[in-house]
């Protein structure tokens, strides 16, 4: 059995780019787990659209050794977070398998917006965390007002904190050391019934789900008959573990106080949810772990197969990519203006990204993406309530007694400089200002309430962009809102395109309907006749632009030597044509549904 | 009786590339051009022997600029022709000329060597449009060289015209047209410019596809002024530019030219017969740099490469051996044409003419009725108003309407065929 007081579970918390995954990569490699050699960049990202864009998207767990200057021996379980706040559950619930954590904030930039929202999460999950000063050897560094700002901001003790630097190794030790000192060992039960957090969960085709989890009390070994709490699934254990650098190592048995894994040729991902808690199904423990929520989606949008013939490999994609992300939902759905496709729900719009993403690289697909949007709720005259998701499921207006929109709290962090152009940009969504907060004298922290719809688009490159870089942003659900919402309606040639409909609040109707016709009228190509676009709210146009009639489409020479080549450019006209849309008489080209999603680039 | 053929000779050398120009044409030296005539001529011989059951109803020297061979090596040119080829006592054998390249000598050298069709190019009667195209030569120039070519005792004259220029108007247009309906050539070839990608006004002129909205054009061609350091005007709006494309068919119709094909019009009987062969799916040889035959239902294509082409020693490749038609040199691409590619060709040339596509010739070459396979899309662009059927002299015709040859892209287009190989 072993020894809960040489185990230390921890997570790293930072901003995005702060440095954390290097900081990981240099506890694993100082502690020997792997050999410089053998480290790739970053180990702990280890999916290609993780590593392009560095960040987190996956939970990753590594066991390593530590031999301490006290001369023991300590076992070292790094709980990887995902860094965005698109997953904001999945890090609490990684948080919660874990007894500390390590803040790591640069030296240079000081606290962020992400830096609270994640310090934050770990202190309301009780975690002890210790602060690290990173990048102490960039010139602009400034470790004692960082060190003062995180003890006048977060209110924890930072003046003892380590001074490092993960990408040259500078301090690391002194990391290593904090990490026995400071953060408290496990003290779980080892004789009470078996009660084990799943953190995270990832699907093997060999070995069906493998369970991600801490173990809080008891024990789990090979044949065990397990229990899920809240899904009520059960298995028999096939194999227990723990975490080795991108490998698992097979244990005989895990107890209280241990991170590891479990195989028990579960079919799902779905049966096995993150923050559920894995019990012994002969002994089960008198009350599951607290705060298990269903993952729900916010974001919703419809994908459809550019070529429509992929819709069975769009299916089966999604199936196989839903296996492994529980977050992930998709129902069938028909848009006469694209065919068959998918309405497809996500955390966020960065999952959103992902997901497509992997469908184009991984499946090798070629999508179409309707405007992603969120889940409305309408309220019908009748009293009944519908959550919708898609545009053109909105019911008659008259059966309708009002909506509502979900709100999110979000917080900015900014120096004072362009506080007047976020604020600006935050009023121009719809945010109501709840306060203001100096950090220090130069920066401050916004608070605002804003419609989520408002933000998912593009609000955070509005924020870069109006901030220079400098701004940053985290945002909470914080619930559901009745607001004037309507349904914007696009007519290309006098006919409704329903993948072009979208929910938008009735004050920005009109500039959205006159952007969105501004757009397509650049996207559709000239036809034979002139195509009215019309933007419509409730059956009322309410702007429109014109596709003028092709007038001229001819070659003014074709003799003997031009004929192949003249030719290949009208199969080339051909080809293009197939890559439209047929809506009416008018073929609508598939990136004109894409162009719409970019409406405020401009 | 012998079947016809036609036979294109390609001169890709000129003085200088004009800015919109997108032949396969280049300045070159004297010894290139020599050594080019040599290849030349040794291609006709191989070709000689191939076809030396054919009669050659016409003979076209295409450029490039053909009148910039010396009197000598055009004359050697014809001489290998005619040893080498049973040529038509009434053969039409056409040379293209460019002002400010043909003396009056050369042109009696011409006459001499029984060419009897010159194409001038004009291009514009106004010296600043010259200009701006990259031309040699000036108005008067074309007038001189326009005189001395009927004193050399040339009646079958081709003259070019182009409308929709950089800082053309329908006035200017309008004195071009009119110049040259004054002089009375034969045949007039009236194109619409097109801007190419890859050539000079493909970079000026970029993005700037025909659009209503003048005030941009004029903006966008401001930003781009910096080719040769010329000023470039902006090229006509769309409603100037179709009202010169339509004046040029009234016009020139008023002085007794029709037309008979998108871009050509001439007095009756002057049609080009060459041109006609590319357009009725007849066989014709090309020869020289980057040039296309087709013989028998087979495309052959030369290299565009002008150094491989002039390789000193020229293998052979195994069409020599292949009874296929082409010369046999290794420079060639061999492009056998499926049935659907030979339709398809058939209707995208054919619909150019204006008397359209003879639905009895199409019988008799593709043994079926054309309605089988083109009926949905004829009667599709018939109920657009873009194409007709009409029955003259106990034939039906396919062919485009006024309306259809402005889009006539967009209705060819439809008459690719979808393959099944694919």
């Amino acid at each position: 059995m072993i020894n809960q007081d040489k185990i230390r579970n921890f997570c790293i918390v930072a901003h995005i780019d702060h440095g954390k995954s290097t900081l990981a990569d240099r506890i694993i490699e100082q502690t020997g787990l792997l050999t410089e050699r053998e480290m790739q960049e970053q180990v702990l990202d280890n999916m290609d659209i993780e590593r392009e864009r560095g960040i987190t998207i996956k939970a990753q767990t590594v066991r390593t050794v530590y031999k301490a200057k006290d001369g023991e021996e300590y076992i070292l379980n790094l709980i990887d977070t995902p860094g965005h706040v698109d997953f904001n559950y999945e890090v609490s619930r990684a948080l919660a398998a874990c007894d500390g954590a390590i803040l790591v904030v640069d030296a240079a930039q000081g606290i962020e917006a992400q830096t609270l929202a994640n310090v934050y999460l770990a202190l309301d999950h009780d975690l002890d965390v210790f602060p690290v000063i990173n990048k102490i050897d960039l010139p602009s560094a400034e470790p004692q007002r960082v060190k003062d700002e995180i003890e006048d901001v977060i209110g924890i003790e930072a003046q003892d904190a380590p001074l490092i630097s993960a990408k040259n190794g500078i301090g690391i030790d002194e990391v290593l050391e904090a990490i026995v000192h400071k953060i408290p060992a496990p003290r779980g039960d080892v004789n009470a019934p078996l009660k084990a957090l799943i953190f995270d969960s990832l699907y093997d085709s060999y070995r069906g789900v493998i369970i991600f989890c801490r173990l809080m009390d008891g024990k789990v070994r090979k044949g065990t008959r397990i229990h899920m709490c809240a899904t009520g699934a059960e298995a028999d254990v096939v194999e227990v573990g723990t975490f080795g650098a991108g490998q698992f190592i097979p244990g005989d048995e895990l107890s209280a106080g241990m991170v590891g894994y479990i195989t028990a040729s579960i079919k799902n991902v779905r049966d096995t949810a993150v923050g559920d808690t894995v019990t012994d199904a002969a002994n089960p423990c008198a009350e599951a772990l607290p705060g298990y929520k269903k993952v729900q989606s916010m974001v919703y949008c419809g994908m459809y197969p550019a070529d429509g013939a992929k819709y069975p490999d769009l299916r089966d994609a999604l199936e196989k990519l839903q296996l492994n992300d529980a977050s992930l939902n998709y129902e069938a759905e028909t848009s006469i203006a694209l065919g068959f496709g998918f309405r497809c729900g996500f955390l966020g719009l960065l999952h959103l990204e992902i997901i497509q993403e992997r469908l184009e690289r991984e499946y090798n697909l070629d999508l179409v993406t309707t405007a992603p949007g969120v889940i409305y709720h309408v309220w019908k005259t009748d009293g009944s309530m519908i959550e919708l998701t898609n545009p053109s499921n909105l019911p008659d207006p008259s059966e309708i007694d009002y909506m509502e929109e979900p709100v999110v709290t979000a917080e900015i962090m900014v120096t004072t400089e362009f506080v007047g152009a976020i604020m600006g940009l935050c009023q121009e969504r719809r945010g109501r200002h709840l306060g203001m907060d100096y950090i220090e004298e130069t920066r401050v922290l916004l608070k605002y309430e804003l419609p989520l719809n408002e933000i998912i688009y593009d609000f955070f490159d509005a924020l870069k962009s109006r901030s220079r870089g400098y701004a940053s942003f985290d945002y909470e659900l914080k619930g559901y809102e009745k607001s004037e919402l309507v349904k914007l309606d696009v007519l290309v040639n006098r006919e409704e395109v329903d993948a072009l409909s979208f929910i938008v609040h009735k004050e920005s109707a009109y500039e959205r309907g006159r952007k969105m016709c501004e757009k397509l009228k650049e996207e559709i190509p000239r036809h034979l006749f002139e195509i009215p676009i019309q933007a419509a709210v409730n059956g009322k146009v309410i702007a429109r632009e014109t596709v003028k009639a092709m007038r001229k489409d001819v070659l003014a020479k074709c003799y003997g030597g031009d004929i192949t080549r003249k030719k290949k450019l009208l199969e080339k006209q051909k080809e293009g044509k197939k890559r439209m849309r047929q809506i009416g008489n008018v073929e609508i080209p598939q990136k004109a549904f894409m162009s719409v999603l970019k409406l405020d680039s401009e | 009786m012998k079947k016809d053929i036609s036979i294109y000779i390609h001169i890709p050398f000129c003085v200088k590339k004009c800015a919109y120009c997108d032949f396969l044409s280049a300045p070159a030296c004297d010894t290139t051009i020599e050594k080019y005539v040599d290849r030349l001529c040794e291609e006709l011989r191989r070709y000689g022997e191939k076809y030396y059951d054919r009669r050659v109803i016409t003979v076209f020297f295409g450029g490039g600029t053909p009148s910039l061979l010396s009197a000598a090596q055009i004359t050697r040119i014809a001489e290998t022709l005619k040893s080498s080829f049973d040529i038509d006592e009434q053969a039409e054998i056409s040379i293209e000329c460019n002002p400010g390249t043909v003396s009056y000598e050369k042109l009696t050298t011409y006459k001499h060597i029984g060419i009897n069709r010159l194409s001038i190019g004009l291009q514009s009667a106004n010296d600043n449009e010259l200009r701006l195209l990259g031309r040699i030569h000036t108005y008067e120039q074309f007038l001189q060289t326009y005189n001395s070519a009927k004193d050399a005792g040339f009646d079958n004259i081709n003259v070019d015209i182009m409308s929709a220029l950089p800082g053309q108007t329908i006035e200017s247009y309008l004195a071009t047209l009119k110049a040259v309906v004054d002089l009375q050539p034969k045949h007039i070839s009236a194109y619409s410019l097109i801007i190419e990608d890859g050539t000079p006004f493909g970079k000026i002129y970029a993005d700037m596809s025909l659009d209503t909205d003048s005030d941009t054009q004029t903006h966008k061609a401001e930003d781009k002024t910096i080719v040769d350091a010329i000023e470039y005007p902006s090229l006509p709006d769309e409603d100037s530019e179709r009202q010169m494309y339509y004046l040029t068919e009234k016009m020139l119709s008023e002085h007794g030219y029709h037309r008979y094909e998108i871009s050509n019009y001439a007095y009756e009987e002057y049609e080009c017969k060459h041109n006609l062969v590319y357009w009725t799916g007849g066989d014709y040889i090309g020869v020289g740099l980057g040039a296309s035959s087709y013989v028998d239902g087979v495309r052959y294509k030369v290299t565009d490469n002008l150094d491989a082409y002039l390789k000193e020693q020229c293998v052979y490749g195994d069409g020599a051996t292949a009874n296929v038609g082409c010369a046999g040199f290794e420079y060639e691409d061999i492009m056998p044409l499926s049935v659907e590619d030979k339709m398809e060709e058939y209707m995208i040339t054919g619909l150019r003419l204006m008397r359209g596509v003879s639905k009895s010739k199409w019988r008799s070459i593709f043994g079926n009725d054309m309605s089988v396979i083109y009926g949905d899309v004829i009667e599709k662009y018939e109920r657009l108003g873009l194409l007709e059927t009409v029955e003259e002299k106990k034939d039906v015709f396919v062919r485009l309407t006024r309306h259809g040859i402005d889009v006539s892209n967009t209705v060819m287009a439809d008459f690719l065929l979808d393959k099944t190989d694919e």
